[in-house]
């Protein structure tokens, strides 16, 4: 039978039972709207989350320093490991697998003020590298530490964000003074907005931080408050830890096996439980998705069985004819994917269509609806709805359609 | 094949119907030739077992015993498909309740049987409306059968069991749902078109129909009676 013809008479079945057939599309319309939305929401998500968690910094291994467990050349256990400046020359040196360096003198409750607004917050002093290891990005106007604020250990602050808002309002501040422990300090930067997933001490929005040469001849600290390092490759995280051992080891005294004189923070291995929760989260999702999907497919393939026994006597005519069983199946197979997929379409292009509206209204990035992100159809979202559809078509189809093939004409003629 | 020849042949047919309890044994031994070009009349009481008889001579149905040749063709085991292929070209249908598709207009309902020999679309319009011309229904081919009376349904019935030419026409009851003169129409129509040189069987319970046709068979309890083997 030619696709024209096939079209012409279930437009015209559809006609006859309008309410019956909206709602048998409505159904698959509702599930493909519901795994799409689950999956695109899930997408959103994801990639907001992953957004926040590579806010404390992508690839980093955080160490601080432990105490020792084991008994070393003479020495007793129980003993403080302490970091200082020339560890972090030390590491950079003798471990190439690292890329990046950095170390952090850390504060807290020391007064920054800017005329009446005081404020007691975390202060900082931080090496310039942690500028990309720690995502320390300055918005438009303003930098990050450098090398020469280092060197010549100058008296200059990086604000972050929500710091700099309660000193400044939104004021300019990049070139103001504000004073930390009363010592006059120049704003080179403020640092940009960001959802922080993983912090240790307190939020970066809320530091302020200067050069950590300048911090130490403030404060006078005689040790480093931990060490960030950066792998070139993430996978060569556990042997960068293993030679960490080994280096700081043989520099501060203690057994490189002794895993309790460093205690380290891996936010790769993080990040790697992070992604399989995700994609955890999405399959579950999807199954949620697809279930609706396959009720709907339940409902389709009752329906068609109500057609096939409505239209039994017009089987049996077109049998009698000269249909052949082949004939009979595919009209019917051809009627279910087509309900299938019109429905499909509809409820693509409603989910397409929420999606594009979530991403245009507005939200504070501090809320709780930004955690959401941007609901997102991607492609290989797309393709998996296109292809769930077809199956639940296909198998919604399959069975009556038999049936209606394997009617036998004579008695289907019969048949009131 | 000469116009001579044997068109039907049914040696032996039984049909024995299982309902799983009880057994039905409907036709109990049929012999039947049917000769090409002729014009015949199968009658017998309901029960006798015509449905059946008929369902076999027009390949809806296979015997449980016995065969069938149909044109020199043994068909009594042939599978599904082949058996909707010799409906569609060698066999056209005419039913007691006319059997149109009630949302297809006239047209499309002649068109049907070419639709499944697979004939392109411009091709099968012409061949329908030129049936419905002939048959005295080309004021009404755009008209859905539901709004046909009863002798212009069957009239479309009959140009569609033409449309593929088959050299067979089955004819159950044909006038059983007209009044008497629509009937009369009906039968003329069938005299004309066994003029015109298709062997047709009438199957019917109406003691009037008999006398117009060559031959007459009457069936009872699923046997023949008489004038059989032909």
């Amino acid at each position: 039978m030619t696709l024209k013809l096939f079209l012409q008479y279930f437009w015209r079945d559809f006609r006859k039972q309008k309410k019956r057939a909206t709602l048998t599309v409505a159904a698959i319309v509702w599930g493909t709207f519901s795994i799409l939305m689950l999956l695109a929401f899930g997408e959103g998500l994801k990639d907001q989350l992953g957004k926040n968690q590579r806010s404390l910094g992508e690839c980093i291994i955080i160490v601080w320093p432990g105490q020792t467990s084991i008994p070393y050349k003479g020495l007793p256990r129980g003993r403080r490991i302490h970091f200082r400046p020339e560890d972090v020359e030390l590491i950079k040196k003798s471990i190439p697998e690292i890329w990046r360096v950095g170390a952090e003198y850390s504060n807290w409750g020391v007064d920054v003020v800017n005329g009446k607004r005081v404020f007691s917050q975390h202060v900082t002093g931080e090496y310039p590298t942690y500028e990309f290891m720690r995502v320390q990005y300055a918005e438009r106007g303003g930098r990050y530490l450098n090398d020469t604020d280092m060197e010549f250990k100058r008296r200059v602050v990086f604000l972050g964000y929500e710091l700099n808002k309660k000193l400044f309002g939104d004021e300019p501040s990049v070139g103001q003074t504000v004073f930390i422990a009363r010592i006059p300090f120049t704003v080179i930067g403020v640092g940009q907005n960001k959802q922080q997933m993983g912090m240790y001490g307190g939020p970066d929005v809320e530091k302020a931080t200067m050069p950590a040469t300048t911090y130490q001849s403030i404060f006078g600290d005689k040790y480093l408050d931990n060490l960030v390092i950066q792998p070139r490759d993430a996978e060569t995280a556990e042997l960068v830890k293993s030679r960490l051992y080994q280096v700081l080891g043989a520099k501060n005294q203690f057994d490189p096996a002794d895993k309790q004189a460093l205690s380290i923070w891996d936010t790769i291995e993080n990040q790697k439980d992070f992604s399989k929760m995700m994609l955890g989260m999405q399959i579950f999702m999807g199954i949620l998705g697809g279930l609706t999907l396959l009720i709907a497919g339940v409902g389709v393939a009752n329906i068609m069985y109500v057609v096939i026994k409505e239209r039994t006597k017009e089987i049996g005519i077109k049998m009698a004819l000269g249909a052949k069983p082949q004939t009979i199946h595919n009209q019917f197979l051809l009627e279910a994917l087509l309900i299938c997929f019109s429905g499909g379409a509809i409820g693509i292009f409603i989910s397409q269509l929420i999606c594009d509206l979530a991403s245009v209204v507005p939200r504070d990035p501090t809320s709780s609806m930004s955690w959401l992100g941007n609901p997102t159809i991607s492609l290989p979202i797309g393709l998996i709805t296109v292809v769930i559809l077809a199956i639940i078509g296909l198998t919604a189809g399959y069975f009556p359609a038999r049936r209606a093939a394997r009617l036998n004409p004579a008695e289907t003629l019969r048949y009131e | 094949m000469s116009s001579n020849g044997t068109m039907v042949k049914l040696s032996g047919v039984r049909k024995i119907y299982d309902t799983g309890k009880v057994k039905v044994e409907a036709l109990r031994g049929i012999d039947l030739h049917v000769r090409r070009g002729e014009f015949m009349t199968l009658v017998g009481p309901s029960g006798s077992g015509k449905s059946t008889l008929m369902n076999i001579l027009g390949c809806l149905d296979v015997p449980s015993e016995g065969t069938y040749e149909f044109d020199g063709q043994r068909v009594d085991r042939l599978p599904v498909s082949q058996l909707a292929e010799i409906r569609n070209r060698s066999i056209g249908f005419v039913f007691q309740n006319f059997n149109l598709l009630p949302y297809s207009t006239a047209l499309e309902n002649v068109e049907l049987p070419l639709v499944f020999r697979g004939l392109g679309a411009k091709e099968r319009r012409k061949r329908a409306a030129e049936l419905l011309e002939k048959i005295g229904l080309g004021d009404r081919m755009e008209h859905k059968a539901t709004e046909l009376s009863g002798g212009q349904m069957q009239r479309v019935a009959i140009a569609r069991a033409l449309a593929n030419n088959p050299p067979l026409l089955l004819a159950d009851e044909p006038t059983g749902n007209l009044d008497s003169a629509s009937g009369r129409e009906i039968v003329d129509l069938f005299e004309n078109l066994w003029k015109a040189g298709h062997t047709i069987m009438i199957i019917t319970h109406d003691p009037n129909l008999p006398m117009r046709t060559e031959r007459t068979i009457h069936l009872r309890d699923g046997r023949l009676e008489d004038g059989a083997a032909g």
